[in-house]
């Protein structure tokens, strides 16, 4: 396969940011899932991987440092939105990560990701921390207003100073097979993201197969998508493992083609400790624990986080631990 | 290792599941035990060690059972068996759901002890042998009550021997015991020496749920155990899974007994992937297929067989894989890959290793250190491969896969059947087309698509060619622990008498002298002899070819080449089928005086025998599009299809009594389900059927589908029974005849059917125009065809 990138723009991260390439119809021909072998696939993952004490624990702060801690509600408010950023600030108890010997450790989530309404009252909130602001963009969570206003909301949100910016995909494209209008609408987003990172979101809970999500997937790749991300949290169904399976294989078929490492991000419904080791464990069996850092995998979540803070206290102490003692999200 | 080093490395740790319950219950049999006789253990005899492989330490003493505690175990079961068949179904269906139930209940310890004994990893004991299990007995339960109504004058055999391997202890002895005591049988069960703790814990559960005394017994000791229990004379049935080499000792030895018998043997199981597969799916299809019980599965996925146009990429993906298996302790929840039975099986995978590379294979194994201590090995991928290897044709049964490519459909097939096996087989495609054209053309009795090793209380396991026969699980599996009433009830055959010999050159006019019938054509017999044949009174009637072994390989070559019968519609095997009866018709009154003439019976009676004829042939052309097979109902999301297939060639050799009726009753059903014959008519009374080449010529009946040598009748039956090209032989005669039968089949285990020396009424429509034959004529194959957008 012969592919050509569009551009080569220079980046901060340590690896090379996808340029995006042009739209390849016959490579897209050729990607077929199967469904029933990736849910057996996934169903395993979590009964052929388990982590146990010191292990658990650290996959767990590993797991925070993954997570876009994210508020995406009708009822946000700049209050909400500056709780959620001291949470960030300091995710977990220090006297925790102290019990745990962890306390050297920077332990701060990927991201926080809000409505643009509040990208710049996340920007203040987390000043100093290098954190940054993640914005969904582009009519979240349905992506149906009109294209320009989309891509009007994207730059308005680099302008406040989102690093990354989570657009949302035209679902019917896909359930009709219109590659070349996704590719395109992908691309002018891309564009004007400039510096920030763009996150695709597939809505995979409403593209009907897993061979619509792999192929979607390819297609936001090719388009310059710095991340692929599975569910806006407003879908029926949202991040489960055999859809990330499909996802997360076009990546290694990605990379293994151009060289070039794309991000996966699973969003809503990973609410459980448990949950979040699972994910993990099918990166690491999938692509490797280079495809466990920040720069190439989130979770998208907010009650996690408080999940993870209870088995980190339970660790800690050897008593189970109860959500109103760790700080609200 | 601190969390802040874990936090940056992200390995994973020991992960160890407990064996403090499984090491309290060998405790608390003082780490020694007694077989389970009678319902109740007996008292140790004289022990030997049963270890633990993944490190080598020693878990228990087990009895090696002597000839007088397996005569105990016998005698408790017969004394069993009118008891436990005087309960309802409902009773009978009540004790397996009390097993189920408390093997769930136990679930846990029943997991660890069977890694503990087997070295399996605790993932695959837990989530895969003990929850089957579970589900075996459950399924059925509901059998023990629905028998009468499913399977109407059919009645247990009585007292089962079943022996069973170390690969899968615990679910072996489910797929054994679940169905004989459904079906109203008891059972003498020996585990395998390597591997009878959790049978022994399933003998307690059995005393538990007051399952009553001598139903189940379990005899411990070494493969003598297991050859006594075969040959036992108060055994009526026996039932064995283990190699193909000591499946063929059982037949010989069990020939002639009258025993049931079934066998599930080895494999070399194909796993074919095609371009348009789902690739990274197939990948992981292959980790389950050959790394699954650390490959010493007897249908695993040994070989691959890649579409030459994916190979690089596809072998590329398969190494990446299996460099994140993890090899190590099996009682660690995160192992792949656990540990081998025994040092000798490494030994003896090693052999067969060195031997690959020694012929020029390709040996891949990722990197890592093994476990110090224990019986453990690296998955290993051969590559370089071709059949004519030993790694490609022999039987592993290690984490041993082997890859061959192919360029075409037609080649995967044609290397897919390059084996002695025909056990399983994989086909990895997107194209449900090319799956499904696939699919019925392997000769095997499994087919998963775009799956593998997925195994369900409710559809038949068992093989093809050295696999074995016999199916385990579903229907079919019930069938091979029932047999029809009538065939306890047959009276001997008596002795044949031997016609007069004529004079030589002796003739009564024009010269008659009936060819063979091969290939479709009237053939002159290779030896160049002829046999006369006598009426009653010693009168010459005519002279019939003497066929010779030259003559049967002639005649199996031309049936072998006409297999494509079996592909033909049964709409068109139907309608031949009618068409030969009809024919039949036209000449009733000649087929008559034929039988008249030859064996003297009366004008009525010879008139009665042709009109049978006709009926019968007719009712196997109205079976020839029905006796079809079933969709199961495995607790997944797959359409399991039963199909039922023809076995290939079958040889036959007729009975003298009804020399027309009798060859067309074995005849009929093998050509109506699609199978080619060879066929030898009676020794003395051969005319009728030499006269039907006639029938068969004007019907449209394809050359090589029924081929007819006739001459003496033992010699003819020896080289067609010895013959690898014949896949199945019935053969109807003496005790004697039908035994050699049976010893003879073993050398490609072809299946056999014989009258064991009894009187068959071929009159009977009940025995002779049912299912019965039908059965005996096909195999069911089932296809896994999981599906979901």
């Amino acid at each position: 396969m012969t592919l050509k990138a569009i551009s080569i723009d220079a980046h901060n991260h340590n690896h090379q940011r996808n340029p995006g390439f042009d739209l390849d119809l016959g490579w897209l021909r050729q990607v077929r899932m199967n469904r029933s072998a990736l849910e057996r696939r996934a169903s395993t993952i979590g009964t052929r991987r388990s982590v146990k004490k010191q292990w658990q624990v650290a996959w767990l702060l590993r797991a925070i440092t993954v997570i876009d801690l994210t508020t995406l509600n009708g009822d946000d408010s700049a209050g909400r939105v500056e709780r959620l950023c001291a949470k960030a600030r300091q995710p977990v108890r220090p006297e925790i990560l102290a019990a745990l010997g962890a306390g050297g450790l920077k332990i701060n989530p990927g991201a926080v990701c809000v409505y643009h309404n509040f990208v710049e009252t996340a920007v203040h909130a987390l000043k100093g921390t290098g954190i940054p602001v993640a914005a969904v963009s582009t009519g979240f969570p349905a992506g149906l207003t009109p294209f320009e206003t989309r891509v009007k909301e994207v730059e308005a949100s680099v302008a406040a100073g989102a690093k990354e910016i989570d657009v949302v995909i035209e679902r019917h494209h896909v359930l009709n097979g219109d590659w070349q209008a996704l590719y395109d609408q992908m691309k002018a987003f891309r564009e004007a993201c400039g510096e920030a990172h763009l996150k695709t979101i597939l809505g995979t809970g409403e593209l009907a197969t897993q061979t619509n999500v792999a192929k979607a997937s390819l297609v936001c790749m090719l388009a310059g998508a710095d991340f692929i991300k599975t569910s806006t949290g407003k879908e029926k169904v949202n991040a489960d493992l055999q859809t990330s399976l499909s996802m997360i294989r076009m990546i290694r078929w990605f990379h293994e083609e151009t060289g070039v490492e794309i991000g996966y991000k699973p969003a809503g419904g990973i609410s459980k400790a448990k949950d979040a080791i699972t994910f993990m464990a099918l990166m690491k069996e999938e692509l490797g624990n280079n495809w466990l850092q920040p720069h190439l995998f989130r979770f998208g979540a907010s009650s996690l986080l408080t999940d993870i803070e209870r088995q980190l206290e339970h660790n800690a102490t050897g008593r189970y631990s109860a959500d109103y003692r760790q700080p609200m999200v | 290792m601190n969390i802040p080093e874990i936090f940056k490395n992200l390995e994973y740790g020991p992960a160890p599941e407990g064996d403090e319950q499984a090491v309290a219950w060998l405790d608390s049999h003082a780490r020694k035990f007694g077989s389970f006789i009678d319902g109740d253990f007996t008292k140790p005899g004289k022990t030997f060690a049963t270890n633990n492989p993944a490190n080598g330490k020693e878990l228990a003493q087990i009895t090696q059972s002597t000839k007088a505690d397996l005569d105990r175990a016998v005698k408790a079961a017969r004394k069993a068996t009118g008891p436990w068949q005087a309960l309802s179904g409902f009773e009978r269906a009540k004790f397996l759901y009390a097993i189920a139930r408390q093997v769930q209940k136990h679930a846990r310890l029943f997991a660890v002890l069977e890694t503990m004994d087997n070295g399996k990893p605790i993932r695959e004991s837990r989530d895969v042998d003990v929850p089957l299990v579970a589900r075996h007995f459950y399924h059925h339960a509901g059998w023990a009550q629905h028998i009468e109504r499913e399977f109407p004058d059919h009645q247990p055999y009585g007292v089962c021997g079943q022996v069973i391997p170390w690969n899968f202890p615990l679910l072996m002895m489910a797929w054994k015991i679940a169905p004989a005591l459904a079906a109203g049988n008891t059972v003498v069960l020996k585990p395998a020496e390597l591997t009878s703790l959790t049978a022994l814990l399933f003998a307690e559960i059995c005393r538990e749920i007051g399952l009553p005394a001598g139903v189940v017994n379990i005899v411990t000791g070494n493969g003598e155990v297991g050859a006594a229990i075969m040959e036992h004379e108060g055994i009526d049935k026996v039932a064995f899974t283990g190699s193909t080499g000591v499946g063929k000792a059982i037949r010989k030895a069990t020939a002639g007994s009258g025993k049931g018998i079934s066998l599930e043997l080895g494999g070399k199981s194909p796993f074919i992937v095609f371009e348009d597969a789902d690739i990274d799916s197939a990948v992981e299809g292959l980790v389950d297929a050959i790394w699954f019980n650390q490959g010493q599965v007897c249908c695993a996925g040994s070989r691959l067989l890649v579409q030459e146009s994916i190979e690089k990429r596809f072998i590329k993906k398969l190494k990446a894989r299996m460099a994140k298996l993890r090899v190590g302790d099996p009682l660690d929840k995160a192992i792949d890959i656990g540990a081998m039975i025994a040092p000798i099986q490494i030994e003896r995978v090693t052999e067969l290793m060195k031997k690959g590379e020694a012929e020029g294979a390709i040996k891949y194994q990722p990197d890592g250190e093994l476990p110090a201590d224990g019986c453990y090995m690296k998955p290993t991928l051969f590559t370089n491969v071709s059949p004519a290897n030993t790694i490609a044709s022999e039987e592993v049964f290690g984490p041993v896969l082997v890859s061959m490519s192919f360029r075409t459909p037609d080649e995967a097939v044609a290397l897919a059947n390059n084996s002695r096996y025909g056990l399983a087989a994989s086909i990895w495609s997107e194209n449900i087309n090319l799956a499904l054209d696939i699919a019925p053309r392997i000769q095997s009795g499994i087919v998963w698509i775009n799956s593998t090793n997925q195994f369900d209380a409710a559809c038949g396991f068992g093989g093809y060619k050295e696999s074995g026969f016999g199916r385990e699980g579903g229907k079919e599996g019930m069938s091979a622990y029932l047999r029809p009433t009538w065939e306890t009830k047959l009276k001997a055959l008596p002795a044949t008498p031997k016609p007069a010999a004529p004079k030589l050159f002796e003739t009564d006019g024009i010269d008659r002298t009936a060819k063979l019938y091969i290939g479709g054509k009237q053939t002159r017999p290779d030896g160049g002899y002829a046999r006369p044949i006598t009426g009653p009174d010693g009168k010459l009637i005519a002279e019939v070819g003497e066929g010779n072994r030259k003559d049967i390989r002639n005649a199996v070559e031309a049936a072998r080449g006409a297999l494509g019968w079996g592909s033909k519609t049964a709409h068109l095997r139907s309608q031949i089928l009618y068409y030969m009866g009809e024919n039949l018709d036209y000449r009733k009154s000649e087929f008559a005086d034929r039988i008249r003439a030859m064996t003297g019976v009366s004008a009525a009676a010879a008139k009665k025998e042709v009109d049978q004829s006709i009926e019968r042939l007719f009712a196997f052309a109205g079976w020839a599009d029905k006796y079809d097979g079933a969709v199961h109902n495995p607790p997944t999301r797959s359409m399991v299809v039963a199909m039922v297939e023809p076995i290939g060639v079958i040889g036959i050799t007729a009975p003298d009594e009804a020399p027309l009726l009798g060859a067309i009753s074995l005849l009929a059903p093998a050509i109506a389900m699609g199978n080619t014959t060879v066929l030898v008519p009676s020794e003395h009374a051969p005319l009728a059927m030499t006269d039907f080449y006639q029938v068969m010529d004007t019907s449209d009946l394809p050359g090589g589908v029924v081929n007819i040598v006739t001459g003496e009748k033992d010699s003819l039956t020896k080289t067609l029974v010895e013959h690898d090209g014949v896949d199945a032989h019935f053969y109807a005669g003496d005790a004697a005849g039908g035994k050699l039968v049976e010893q003879m089949s073993i050398h490609n285990l072809k299946q056999t059917w014989t009258n064991k020396g009894k009187a068959i009424d071929w009159t009977d429509k009940a025995i002779c125009e049912g299912d019965y034959f039908l059965a005996r004529t096909t195999q069911v194959k089932n296809v896994w065809v999981p599906y979901g957008a």
